[in-house]
């Protein structure tokens, strides 16, 4: 058999040598092909079959379920919409009165943050329709944070990329150490925290001037990227009970506002390393030239920096918004019930006492997977172009 | 650009919050000030078998490694000593030492004494076990996808695709899908005679499972990555050396892999930053359990907060963040560093 082969090819190599030698250069083995080849599909069916499955379970009803595993949909059971009612409509409370009323809610309080965030916003009630409550929290919380995360990190990273900054060291120390100064007040003495932190501020206003005369080192804008960029170390864990009774001592326990500011906060750290390189990537004289025509800085920033960033901008803001949309520890913590998003809704259905109801839980996984899914998807893109990797190349 | 300021600075007030809260107990919302007992409690009190394990009974071959352990990191101290490093440099070299004694003790009195791990070492087994698996694993389909074939984008994008869905869901699909009796690998626990086996009562097999549904959602970040890198790579000098007859494993030793270094390096110390924090996965497929056997610290603190031990609970959430600085910052300095300088 090798032998016609080897008349057809009029190659005077033997069988060993075509199946483990390449061809040509740039190209691959006999061999090395069919091993890539299934290594790569093996991966991908592994990659795929855990979300096949929880997409199948969540057209099965409790005896598809519980008796044996069944794989193809038609062939092995009859897939039904069961789970989906659950969800989404056999509720008694879940009419179109109470879908129209969590969009006008939505509507309201998305309005009512633009306008002053700091009220308190109105709350979705909690009782009527949890997964259309979890999925309109989780859009609003989502969507919020990362506009405030990004808005506010990408102007810190400009400003660390274009401007230089020279904080004393003496200034540093005096807020650190009075920082810590307001927090044993307020928990030693029981002395209101606003009083204290009012305190504190002025304090440190009037001290600033005196220790950074005595303490002449300075700090550099690599200093504090890189404090920045360090507190992606810093455990949740370790910052969440002390967020949970400052919210705690400002009410705000279980309100959107506390998990907006939390997310945009824990976020911050990846926008400002990710738009900090974008920025650094700028050729400057663009901008310089735009300053001698007398445009100022922030329309500097926003005419023609945002425009040449655009991809990148992109890009990090639906990295955030996949991250805050994922976000379990901060929501475990902060919310019980009035701002529940998806993965706490998800992780409650656990609770029940009948255990686990995998159909009804597959169906809910399933509404929380398929945006990020999509937006993965999006996101390869800008991935596959170059965009993320120069920062994650450090 | 005054903005920076109000970015930073609700940041840096927790951090500050948090430091100042490890020395209180909290009793509702009255403090007192008990100095470090939270800490020795997770030490020496009754905590120490959750937090170390059980550190009674060690055997022979515990200590052997412990003094060997001991012995080659007071070497490797020395001979720095004597090279002459920088006072700050001793400094920080002291204390990775200390943590690797300490966590080679540990190591000696407990997994080779047949005793118990504590959250810990779990944590620790987490990281170190964790990152090489999905190391390997990442940069092997990085390679293999790397070569000339076809379809590579569709590879791309469908292996992207775990790392960004919600971990939560990755814990319950696992759930799943490693169900003995409804998972769809029944047939396969049948055929191995393992239907009646519950992996959830089996500490290292559930250790294990954590790891895998841990791998399939971050071995995409180190794939993507480390699939970058190589198609930088020049192909000229990888070319040349196949004119000059190398072979594919020469070729890969002296060209591909020091030019991937720096970046397979700092990918590992992303990872490892990332794994240290490990939660929602061991809390869904097991809650913790068999005992605490896969109980991250994370895991640890909130199960103590939920217990309305708000003391105890700082106090774990600090001896990881204390971990996590100098496991990673060790891994900085003498790893990332060394290689960022011998590629320049």
């Amino acid at each position: 058999m090798s032998d016609t082969s080897l008349k057809l090819e009029k190659s005077d190599r033997s069988l060993v040598q075509r199946l483990f030698e390449a061809p040509a250069i740039g190209k691959m083995s006999l061999v090395s092909k069919i091993t890539t080849y299934s290594v790569l599909w093996f991966w991908a069916l592994f990659v795929i079959f855990p979300i096949y499955w929880v997409v199948i379970t969540a057209f099965k009803d409790a005896a598809a379920v519980n008796q044996g595993p069944f794989y193809i949909p038609f062939v092995d059971f009859q897939p039904n919409l069961d789970a989906w009612r659950v969800h989404l409509y056999s509720d008694p409370y879940c009419d179109a009165y109470a879908i129209g009323r969590q969009l006008v809610l939505l509507v309201y309080n998305t309005f009512a943050f633009i306008v002053s965030p700091v009220i308190s916003l109105q709350a979705m009630e909690p009782q009527i329709c949890k997964t259309y409550l979890a999925f309109t929290n989780s859009v609003v919380i989502g969507v919020a944070a990362t506009l405030l995360c990004v808005s506010i990190g990408s102007m810190a990273a400009y400003a660390l990329a274009r401007v230089q900054y020279k904080p004393k060291f003496g200034n540093v120390l005096v807020f650190v150490l009075l920082a810590l100064g307001t927090i044993v007040a307020t928990s030693y003495a029981g002395i209101p925290w606003y009083f204290s932190t009012a305190v504190g501020l002025v304090l440190f206003f009037l001290l600033a001037r005196a220790f950074g005369k005595r303490f002449k080192n300075t700090l550099g804008n690599g200093d504090i990227l890189f404090w920045i960029i360090s507190q992606r170390i810093l455990p949740p864990i370790v910052v969440i009970i002390p967020i949970y009774m400052m919210f705690q001592a400002v009410g705000l326990l279980d309100t959107h506002l506390a998990l907006i500011i939390v997310y945009a906060v824990a976020n911050l750290p990846i926008v400002v390393w990710l738009m900090h390189d974008f920025f650094a990537g700028l050729p400057i004289e663009l901008e310089e030239s735009a300053q001698l025509d007398g445009a100022s800085r922030f329309g500097i920033f926003w005419d023609i920096v945002l425009p040449l960033t655009r991809p990148g901008l992109a890009a990090t803001t639906l990295l955030t918004l996949i991250l805050n949309w994922n976000e379990y520890l901060f929501a475990v913590f902060l919310s019980t019930s009035k701002s529940q998003t998806m993965p706490i809704m998800v992780a409650a259905k656990n609770a029940g006492e009948k255990g686990i109801l995998w159909w009804e839980m597959c169906a809910i996984i399933v509404i929380m997977i398929i945006p990020v899914i999509l937006m993965a998807i999006v996101l390869q893109r800008f991935i596959a172009r170059g965009v993320l990797l120069g920062a994650v190349k450090g | 650009m005054l903005l920076l300021v109000f970015a930073i600075f609700p940041t840096f007030y927790s951090v500050v919050f948090a430091l100042s809260r490890v020395k209180f107990t909290a009793n509702g919302l009255r403090f007192r000030f008990v100095w470090f007992d939270n800490f020795l409690a997770q030490f020496s009190g009754n905590e120490q078998a959750h937090f170390l394990g059980r550190l009674t009974e060690i055997s022979v071959l515990g200590w052997a490694f412990f003094v060997a352990v001991t012995a080659a990191t007071l070497w490797w101290f020395f001979k720095s000593f004597r090279n002459g490093a920088s006072a700050i440099g001793l400094v920080g070299r002291f204390i990775s030492a200390s943590m690797a004694i300490f966590i080679a003790f540990l190591l000696g009195a407990t997994l080779l004494s047949g005793n118990p791990w504590g959250t810990l070492m779990t944590t620790m087994f987490y990281v170190v076990v964790g990152c090489s698996v999905q190391f390997l694993i990442g940069t092997g389909l990085a390679f293999l996808c790397s070569q000339p074939i076809s379809g590579k984008n569709f590879f791309r994008v469908l292996f992207f695709i775990p790392l960004m869905i919600t971990p939560l869901g990755v814990g319950y699909a696992f759930k799943m899908v490693l169900d003995i009796t409804k998972g769809p690998l029944q047939p396969l626990w049948d055929a191995v005679g393992l239907q009646n086996w519950a992996w959830s009562t089996d500490a290292w097999a559930a250790r294990w499972f954590v790891i895998l549904g841990d791998s399939w959602q971050w071995i995409p970040f180190i794939f993507i990555v480390m699939l970058a890198a190589l198609e930088n790579v020049s192909r000229d000098q990888v070319e040349a050396a196949e004119v000059d007859g190398a072979s594919n494993v020469q070729i890969f030793r002296e060209i591909t892999w020091p030019q991937i270094m720096p970046v397979a390096v700092t990918v590992i110390l992303i990872r490892m930053i990332e794994a240290f924090k490990i939660v929602d996965l061991p809390n869904i497929m097991t809650s913790g359990g068999p005992g605490i056997a896969t109980e991250s610290m994370t895991l640890h603190s909130y199960f103590l907060w939920r217990a309305n031990d708000m003391g105890s609970s700082a106090a774990v959430a600090y001896l990881l963040l204390i971990l996590t600085v100098v496991v990673c910052a060790s891994f900085f300095n003498y790893i990332v560093l060394g290689q960022l300088r011998k590629t320049k």
